[in-house]
């Protein structure tokens, strides 16, 4: 909570970009990433007079995909819808969407959250795990892309449609998150299970993950547990990392709230981030909603969840939570380490890989973790080989770590009877000493068990 | 029963920016009187009883109509630029767009 | 030379044309060059064409003299060869010049075929030329359009009909073979009713549209349209089916509607919705309508009384389900990528496109667009409600018969009810074929329609191939081009 008794309102809406072979309406090359300006398109990705739209069914399913990974529900009949407006940017003066019947609504996803901050707790999680609560996941089709250029000394707009068609999938939250903290963790953590569903390359630089942040600041006169939303709220765009996503909460915070203060009402406006500033700027007034006349797309048939359904639930692969806890539970690793394993998919299934090819569990969790391998410089096999190496050198020299170990028990003979005594976390120093005299070469385990055997 | 009620000036304009039209000043007044037919349709259309009948919003009654994910050749570049001679290099030009 | 009493070719119809180029009667050639000469000589009194393809058709001729030379089984795999035809403004045909209609898309070329065309090329067919309607589809009588007026073989002082009405008037004055229309309110039934063709509008979904400039998406059908509904027929089993290029065109079987023509009709009930014979229509066309209805009764049909309630609401649910749609599918002209600005737009699209953006806007949407689409499921119900009771139903095309130009150029709302007996069946989106049902006193003609449940054109053939083979209304030419 803020010391000057001002609450943070924050929803996100983001956009992502999936990795599909061909666009969401029609079959031309979905990737557009260094590709020459309109050599992927087709008459109605370009809008030409007497295209129409088909779906993409990988598209589609992949909607479902991402919001069960977020547990949302899917309604029975799904159906698209066009949104009117006119833009350069967009082919036939309307974007399918979905308005009045998404694919997925009404899920979660939950975050650490903070302890200060004592709303929308998970409370089926231990404290102080927050829900931030999904509103809906739904499809649409993405716009070409504008490149702003002087040519022959005239100020112009370039437009590229190769773009135009890409699929996205657009999650919508709840204004749930309170602090800049809380949105960062909250995009890391959509980006993680992303990742792992293998359906989007969600990467904020290069544009296939999108951000768009609402927030708006209330004072906390009432009590926390029932605040009415705020009567504004400012949209900020163009943000391309976690890092400027804190900044440009931070600044918007600090820079409402001095309004607030002075009796004001910040206008409810969309703004942008300057990097170089590290300041939110007004971009365009969002006073007047637009009126896109949403209306069911006609050229699409509506979609019926239940034949689809049955696709899905056998494709949807472990997700980061789950191959935590299964790791922690086989694997017999700790939290700590469960959890810094699985950030990654690659790590994890790299680290399980290294597991099976014969590597002992806690070493190549440790190597991997503290060494920080190269994951990509050794197959597993190679570093199962590595790992038994290692533990060979350090086993053949059992007996001269023997000498080490009556050597330090000689010099520790305070900390021998007081752990002969009952302090049992005395272990940890005398564990200490040995691998400091063997320069890092002894196995910590293997050290712990003499030790104990000799201080029986 | 329908009044013939004419739509402000201003309900007009709105709508013309919607639609992105430019009228002139005779085009206005008539759309002031023209847009009012639509009213009087919807006069004649609140004699029904709708509370319980459902949209229809496709006749044919397909559903899940999806097509694979397969990348099919589209239009080459000149192709795809051929409508137009407003191009530089590819791209299409128009006047700068201040966002 | 033939059963036929005409010698120049392009005054048969595709049946007696297969017939000859089979039999090696004359060249392919030989008939698209008549149908060239014909236009020269007569289209810049109808004017019907917006674009006439001599050139390209010719090559198309020599290349179809050339296979029939080389395979005498080609007409197996290429029902249509030789075939000319031509095509609405609306249809995407690769670099050939595609208007719509509208100035917005005057020297339009497009980088791609429309389905039906690609399938007419593909059996054959010889494209003849483009022909004129109301810009977008938007008229009844393509007084609409942003080019010139079509004006009616049978007296050029009156209009064709519309949207389609190039199309009516070119095969009326036998400038081609055969014609692909579209029909949105009625655009293909009302030109085949004041030009006295054949003109069929398919269940939606039986024809793709990829291709077809879009008027209203729920209501649009590419049709053929022809002077006998056994040339319909053919045409149908070559554009019918599945399209994985349009969403909406249903798997259905197409089945061989030629085939099918001669086969048992006697014993069907013909269903006469009192309300399309109720206020409104004239003396005339009453009479003609009933008269056919007579004749089909002296050869074994029944008749029953049905009604069709929500004719009443006939034009305003069309009409805002209609505006909302291409207010919404106009949204891409806006001169980047091709066209003109939208400053080109003629008087009706704007109209249309004010209209359907009001219907759409927040506030009126419940009450325009959605309240209609309920609308439309009570239209729906009657009709499945009266085709319980009749295997198909008998109507007029229109009120009245063809009218002057310019008759109604100043009163939208009064062309808009043109459309009041053709327009449900666009909401409902089942079949109708018109076919010609006798001439007005002052010598114009009158048709009628014959409307069934969804995908039951092969029945409609039937009746209607049943009705011409006892009358000659469909073999009649205009006079006043008769000796041109």
């Amino acid at each position: 909570m803020n010391k000057n008794n001002y609450l943070t309102i924050i929803g996100i809406e983001v956009h992502l970009e999936l990795k599909t072979k061909s666009k969401m309406f029609c079959g031309c090359c979905a990737g557009h990433f260094r590709v020459k300006p309109n050599t992927h398109t087709c008459p109605v990705c370009l809008g030409l007079p007497g295209a129409l739209p088909v779906p993409n069914r990988k598209a589609i399913e992949w909607c479902f995909l991402i919001g069960k990974a977020l547990n949302c529900n899917s309604r029975e009949d799904s159906s698209f819808d066009r949104k009117n407006y006119f833009y350069p940017d967009l082919a036939k003066g309307f974007q399918i969407s979905q308005f009045n019947q998404p694919f997925c609504r009404e899920g979660f996803l939950t975050i650490k959250g903070s302890t200060l901050i004592r709303i929308n707790l998970d409370k089926d999680k231990p404290f102080p795990s927050k829900k931030v609560r999904i509103n809906r996941v739904h499809m649409e089709e993405d716009t070409a892309k504008l490149l702003h250029k002087i040519v022959d000394g005239e100020k112009v707009s370039l437009i590229d449609f190769n773009r135009s068609g890409v699929p996205l999938v657009e999650i919508v939250t709840e204004a749930d998150i309170n602090s800049s903290q809380e949105a960062v963790e909250y995009l890391k953590k959509l980006q993680q299970i992303i990742r792992y569903l293998g359906v989007s390359d969600c990467d904020m630089e290069k544009g296939s993950m999108r951000c768009e942040i609402n927030i708006s600041l209330i004072s906390q006169q009432f009590p926390i547990s029932n605040f009415k939303l705020p009567n504004y709220k400012v949209e900020i765009k163009n943000i391309n990392s976690f890092k400027f996503v804190k900044r440009a909460i931070e600044y918007e915070i600090t820079r409402q709230k001095e309004l607030l203060k002075r009796g004001e009402s910040p206008i409810q406006e969309t703004r942008g981030f300057n990097e170089n500033r590290q300041k939110t700027y007004s971009q365009r007034s969002k006073e007047e909603a637009h009126d896109y006349r949403y209306f069911p797309e006609p050229d699409i048939p509506l979609i019926k969840i239940s034949n689809l359904k049955s696709q899905i639930s056998n494709v949807i692969p472990e997700l980061p939570e789950e191959k935590k806890e299964r790791f922690i539970k086989v694997y017999n690793l700790s939290e700590y380490n469960a959890s810094i394993l699985v950030l990654d998919i690659q790590k994890a299934d790299y680290y399980e890989g290294t597991v099976k090819a014969g590597g002992d569990p806690q070493g190549t969790a440790n190597i991997i973790i503290n060494k920080r391998i190269d994951i990509n410089k050794f197959t597993p096999k190679q570093l199962v080989k590595h790992l038994q190496k290692q533990k060979t050198d350090k086993v053949s020299d059992t007996a001269k770590l023997n000498e080490v170990i009556d050597n330090i028990l000689k010099q520790n003979q305070k900390a021998a009877y007081d752990f002969k005594k009952g302090k049992q976390e005395v272990i940890g120093f005398l564990i200490g000493q040995v691998i400091r005299e063997t320069a890092g070469k002894a196995d910590a385990q293997t050290v712990k068990k003499l030790l104990i055997e000799k201080l029986k | 029963m329908a009044k013939k009620t004419k739509l402000s000036r201003e309900q007009v304009l709105h709508i013309a920016k919607l639609a992105n039209l430019t009228l002139t000043e005779k085009e206005v007044k008539k759309f002031q009187k023209d847009l009012s037919d639509i009213l009087a349709y919807i006069d004649l259309l609140n004699e029904l009883d709708t509370s319980k009948v459902k949209p229809t919003f496709q006749v044919t009654g397909l559903k899940n109509v999806v097509r694979e994910d397969k990348e099919i050749r589209g239009l080459s570049q000149k192709e795809a630029l051929a409508g137009t001679k407003a191009k530089y290099q590819g791209y299409f030009k128009v006047k700068a767009i201040f966002e | 030379m033939l059963n036929s009493q005409f010698s120049n070719l392009n005054q048969l119809t595709i049946v007696e044309v297969l017939k000859g180029l089979k039999g090696k009667k004359f060249s392919a050639v030989e008939l698209t060059q008549a149908c060239l000469d014909r236009i020269k000589r007569v289209d810049d009194k109808v004017k019907a064409f917006i674009t006439v393809c001599t050139k390209e058709a010719l090559e198309k001729a020599k290349e179809a003299d050339r296979e029939i030379k080389k395979d005498s089984k080609v007409f197996d795999k290429k029902p249509l060869m030789g075939i000319p035809f031509s095509m609405k403004d609306v249809y995407c045909t690769k670099g050939i010049e595609t208007t719509a209609g509208s100035k917005i898309l005057e020297s339009y070329i497009p980088q791609y075929n429309a389905t039906v065309y690609q399938k007419l090329l593909d059996v054959g067919g010889i494209l003849i030329g483009k022909t004129n309607c109301d810009a977008w589809g938007h008229g009844v009588s393509t007084e609409n359009s942003d080019y010139f007026t079509t004006h009616n073989p049978w007296n050029l002082e009156f209009v064709a009909g519309g949207s389609s009405g190039g199309c009516g008037a070119a095969l009326a004055s036998d400038m081609t073979l055969f014609s692909i229309g579209e029909d949105t309110g009625g655009s293909i039934r009302l030109p085949s009713s004041f030009c006295s063709t054949s003109g069929l509008k398919v269940t939606y979904g039986r024809v793709s549209r990829y291709g077809a400039i879009a008027y209203a998406s729920s209501l649009d059908t590419v049709g053929p349209m022809a002077k006998t509904v056994e040339d319909l027929s053919l045409i149908l089993n070559i554009i019918a089916g599945k399209d994985q290029l349009d969403a909406t065109t249903s798997a259905n079987q197409v089945p061989d509607y030629w085939k099918s023509l001669t086969s048992k009709v006697r014993g069907l009930s013909i269903g006469l919705p009192r309300e399309f014979f109720g206020k409104g229509i004239d003396k005339e066309v009453k009479r003609l309508v009933l008269q056919a209805v007579e004749k089909l009764k002296e050869n074994g049909f029944r008749t029953v009384e049905v009604t069709i309630p929500m004719l009443k609401y006939a034009i305003p649910v069309y009409y805002l389900l209609a505006c909302s749609e291409t207010s919404s599918n106009l949204g891409r002209y806006d001169g980047i990528r091709y066209g003109h600005n939208r400053n080109s737009f003629g008087a009706e699209a704007k109209r249309r496109i004010m209209l359907g953006t009001f219907a759409l806007s927040a506030g009126y949407y419940d009450q325009c667009y959605l309240k209609a689409q309920k609308a439309r499921t009570l239209v729906i119900q009657d009709y499945k409600k009266a085709f319980r009771e009749c295997d198909c139903i008998v109507a007029p095309v229109s009120p009245k018969p063809p009218f002057k130009i310019g008759e109604k150029a100043d009163d939208p709302l009064a062309m808009y009810l043109e459309d009041i007996y053709t327009a449900t069946i666009n909401t409902a989106g089942i079949p109708s074929l018109a076919l010609p049902c006798g001439f007005s006193q002052k010598g114009l003609p009158i048709g009628m329609q014959i409307i069934g449940p969804q995908f039951s054109e092969e029945l409609l053939f039937k009746v209607g191939h049943f009705y011409q083979e006892r009358t000659e209304y469909h073999k009649r030419k205009p006079k006043v081009l008769l000796h041109e």
